[in-house]
């Protein structure tokens, strides 16, 4: 029953994307582990390190596609939820330092010591337990989603309304972590790690190790979004994003359902934070700046909104970008980046997933019958 | 020779000064080097006598120990040194008597006794200084030195004074006195009363001295004024938070009041709004550099000109986008949010590519520059011209709106496109324009934030979220309530300011609205109707 659920909701696209997902964490750990470093098969640490992280933002993408492109909820703060995740993971990761910091006290991270602080404040509490930060990872994001979503769906905030209160909230956030009294280390954030699980966090297998959880997450992700969309309730969802009103007109109380995505989004959301924060070694409150939040949309909107599959694409795609660019052309990224975000909003409504399907449908030879993809109105 | 010389020196004082000075002072200067400390006394006394102000360098003169006698004719002059002998001037005149061996000279030597003469003599003589606002500065001077020597003095120009604020200065200068030192309760008293009435921080703490020290009589009076001081202390600094409010709010104002165009009337989210306040900033840089190459004597007039210029540049870019992006976009409002995003990031790099990423120096003219005080206020200019520019701006905007073609065709394309379409109005062009028009406007603003802000390409940025929290909680489509928001959010973020702390009051401001929001989705003067659910 369970497992009828879940597998519903693939198709062709989630077939490909999960067998590119299982090659992955197959082929990546022989060839980062199991070749020598100078074998033109041999990937390095930091490599596997860059595509974890670009698997993590897929994984923010995804959160983000299934409130913008399933339930019509713009969020320009979804990066907050992501951000949230990595400080619980960085909190854990803080405490296991322990008495190596540079002040060597067993207790207080370094950033407490400096400020004077002799008492762990008591949100910091249980973080030494990888158990209670792997929960407050999903819970944190997932209370707060809850508590906005809550008050904003049941107000009937909508639009762009929502859009920029998600983005006043962020940026309330990122100026509150900003202090140093928040006891969250202030400008510098939370850094140098020594240790995960009790395995070194800078060793290659650990990397490794990393990288096989984030694709793992993904995948599980993926399909947890496929399953909900694919769902009864996803069908309401896709409702509410094309006619709000009259969805609620026909006697469904939409904001639960809005409200169930959100806060799911949120937990995806932070999830994949979590993961991001140990394989970059640093999480600081500039990644709550609305501006991060806004490319994670725009992942979603190259990809292609709605399909899913698309956003992971876009994700990586993007940042593969960025990472060729802002190293080879410094002052060109953010012209292509512009570019790219009236570009796609001008020409690709749909994202490349989108105009690939618009090719398939215009060849005659392959007019197979496909269920033509719901004509999304423009929210 | 030195017979002649010195009728030289005479003739010479005698067309360089005027008459009086040779006449009268002249032989009393000469007095100063007489030799022993008596007679110096005796010259000063003299001197302060005339309550001539040309005394006053002659006796600094003293005071530094600047002042010798020319062994030669024992007159006094002026000598610094300069290579091995001494540089001699007169100390009246100032003129110029040529170089002196060093044994030629011989210092005027003071005492500790002469030394307390010199200074009393030195308040005394600015205290009865021809020129009001000397003596007001000498007057403050001491009331925070709280010389007792300088009471008589003080005694004597109070009684001579016709200038009220003046003596308000000196009486208050007087209580200062009395209150520090020793003087019968009924004094210390009424000095208390007197500075209850000037009602400062610094009439505050000598009270607060007064009460730990003073007789009970003396005590009890003081902490009567202290609490009355206090008072009115509270009331400035509450005074002085809604100015900082005002302000605040009319920065805001001019920042979110293209926006209340481009959004608030067009519907258009335009996130590269900050983009054009930065842009006119930038032309402002421009117009300034312009007028510090060819025409630097005009500079005063650049922000003048600077206006239009801004106006126009900012106005020319928001066509420009709009012909090019905005119109494919129109009724799909979260696209457009991402396309002008895009916008704002190409054309941030664009600037930065251009003018570099360090902030550009943008100078004041200098009529915006310096303070006055108003009561327990002190209020810049510049921020003062902010203020009633903000506010021009909006009432401008306001009759554009209202009381031209132009502003008529806006509305009629905004409520009804067809029928405005079927009227014979060019709808594409008005949306043009209205675009333009909001953009122009964010570029006045960048003039006028250049005077305050950094002139670097993240200049928009730190104002687009502002301002879109002041549209929205001020309600879409009401340029009144964008006024009301700017000034409410303003008030507010200065009010909590004292008690939170600059960032926790704006995270503060921010959950604030995000609540409101949730009230009153539509902000507080929301278009009522049906035409909000389209």
């Amino acid at each position: 029953m369970l497992t009828r659920f879940f597998l519903m909701g693939l198709d062709k696209k989630a077939g490909v994307l999960l067998t590119v997902l299982a090659v992955l964490a197959v082929a990546v750990p022989v060839m980062a582990l199991g070749t020598a470093p100078d074998s033109p098969w041999h990937i390095s640490t930091h490599t596997v390190a860059l595509l974890g992280k670009y698997l993590c933002f897929a994984l923010l993408a995804l959160s983000l596609d299934l409130v913008w492109g399933f339930v019509g909820i713009l969020s320009l703060g979804h990066a907050a939820f992501f951000t949230l995740g990595g400080y619980a993971m960085g909190m854990y990761l803080m405490r296991q330092i322990g008495s190596r910091g540079m002040y060597g006290n067993a207790d207080l991270p370094d950033f407490m010591v400096f400020l004077n602080w002799t008492e762990l404040p008591w949100y910091w509490h249980g973080f030494d337990q990888f158990w209670f930060a792997a929960i407050m990872v999903m819970l944190v994001p997932g209370l707060l989603a809850f508590a906005f979503g809550w008050f904003a769906f049941r107000s009937r905030v909508t639009g762009v309304y929502l859009s920029i209160i998600t983005q006043a909230l962020t940026f309330a956030l990122m100026l509150a972590f900003f202090r140093n009294d928040m006891g969250f280390g202030g400008n510098n954030g939370l850094t140098d790690f020594k240790e995960i699980l009790g395995f070194d966090i800078q060793a290659a297998s650990t990397r490794v190790g990393l990288f096989v959880a984030t694709v793992v997450a993904l995948a599980a992700g993926y399909i947890l979004a496929s399953a909900v969309v694919a769902s009864k309730l996803g069908k309401v969802l896709i409702a509410v994003r094309d006619a709000e009103s009259r969805v609620r007109f026909l006697g469904y109380e939409t904001d639960r359902y809005k409200l169930f995505a959100w806060t799911l989004s949120a937990c995806m959301a932070g999830v994949a934070g979590a993961l991001y924060v140990p394989q970059v070694g640093i999480i600081n409150p500039s990644e709550f700046s609305p501006a991060s939040s806004i490319e994670a949309v725009i992942w979603v909107a190259v990809g292609g909104r709605g399909t899913l599959a698309g956003p992971v694409l876009g994700a990586v795609l993007v940042n593969f970008g960025k990472s060729y660019f802002t190293a080879a052309l410094p002052e060109f990224w953010l012209f292509a980046l512009g570019g790219l975000f009236v570009l796609v909003t001008l020409f690709l409504p749909k994202g490349i997933l989108g105009l690939a399907a618009q090719l398939r449908d215009r060849l005659p030879a392959r007019a197979t019958v496909t269920a033509k993809p719901a004509d999304q109105k423009g929210v | 020779m030195h017979r002649a010389f010195c009728w030289l020196l005479a003739a010479f004082l005698a067309l360089a000064a005027p008459a009086s000075f040779a006449a009268d002072l002249a032989p009393l200067v000469r007095g100063l080097g007489a030799g022993s400390y008596a007679e110096t006394e005796k010259a000063i006394a003299g001197l302060a006598e005339t309550g001539d102000p040309a005394v006053v360098p002659v006796i600094e003169a003293l005071q530094a120990g600047d002042l010798h006698v020319r062994k030669a004719d024992g007159a006094v002059v002026v000598a610094k040194r300069a290579g091995n002998g001494y540089a001699l001037t007169d100390p009246l005149t100032g003129a110029a008597l040529g170089e002196a061996d060093r044994n030629a000279v011989e210092k005027i030597r003071i005492n500790n006794a002469l030394r307390r003469t010199i200074s009393a003599t030195l308040g005394a003589l600015t205290l009865m200084s021809p020129d009001a606002g000397t003596r007001r500065q000498a007057a403050e001077a001491v009331f925070k030195s709280r010389d007792a020597n300088a009471l008589d003095a003080l005694n004597t120009a109070l009684a001579k004074e016709t200038d009220e604020r003046v003596r308000r200065a000196m009486t208050q200068a007087r209580a200062s006195v009395l209150l520090a030192g020793e003087a019968p309760d009924a004094d210390k008293i009424a000095a208390v009363a007197v500075l209850q009435e000037r009602g400062d921080q610094d009439a505050r703490a000598l009270l607060n001295g007064a009460a730990n020290t003073g007789s009970d009589a003396v005590k009890d009076a003081a902490m009567k004024a202290i609490a009355s001081v206090e008072q009115r202390l509270a009331l400035w600094g509450a005074a002085q938070n809604l100015w900082y409010g005002l302000s605040l709010g009319s920065v805001l104002l001019l920042a979110a009041i293209g926006l209340a165009v481009t959004f608030g009337v067009m519907g258009v989210i335009n996130m590269a709004h900050g983009e054009m306040v930065m842009i006119g900033a930038y032309a402002t840089f421009l117009v300034q550099e312009a007028f510090r190459q060819w025409a630097p004597g005009l500079f005063d007039f650049s922000i003048l000109v600077a206006l239009p210029v801004a106006f126009l540049v900012s106005g020319a870019v928001g066509v420009a986008i709009e012909r090019s992006v905005i119109r494919w976009l129109y009724g799909r409002p979260l696209e457009t949010l991402l396309a002008t995003w895009g916008l704002s990031l190409a054309l941030q790099q664009a600037v930065r590519s251009i003018f570099g990423p360090t902030n550009r120096e943008v100078g004041a003219p200098s009529w915006m520059s310096g303070a006055f005080e108003l009561g327990g206020l002190t209020i810049t200019y510049g921020r003062l011209w902010i203020v009633v520019f903000a506010f021009l701006v909006f009432g401008a905007l306001l009759v554009a709106l209202r009381k031209t073609w132009f502003g008529l065709s806006i509305r009629a394309v905004t409520q009804n496109r067809s029928m405005a379409n079927a009227m014979g109005i060019r709808t594409a062009r008005v949306d043009a324009l209205t675009f333009g028009l909001g953009s122009g406007i964010a570029g006045l603003a960048g003039v006028a934030l250049s005077q305050i802000d950094n002139v670097s390409p993240n200049l928009g940025q730190g104002y687009i979220i502002d301002s879109f929290m002041v549209v929205v909680f001020g309600g879409v489509g009401n340029l009144w309530g964008t006024l009301v928001g700017a000034l409410a959010l303003g008030g507010v973020n200065k009010f909590l300011e004292p008690y939170a702390g600059a960032v926790l009051g704006k995270i503060l401001v921010l959950i604030f609205i995000i609540l409101f929001i949730q009230r009153r989705p539509r902000g507080l003067f929301a278009l009522k109707g049906r035409a909000v659910e389209a």
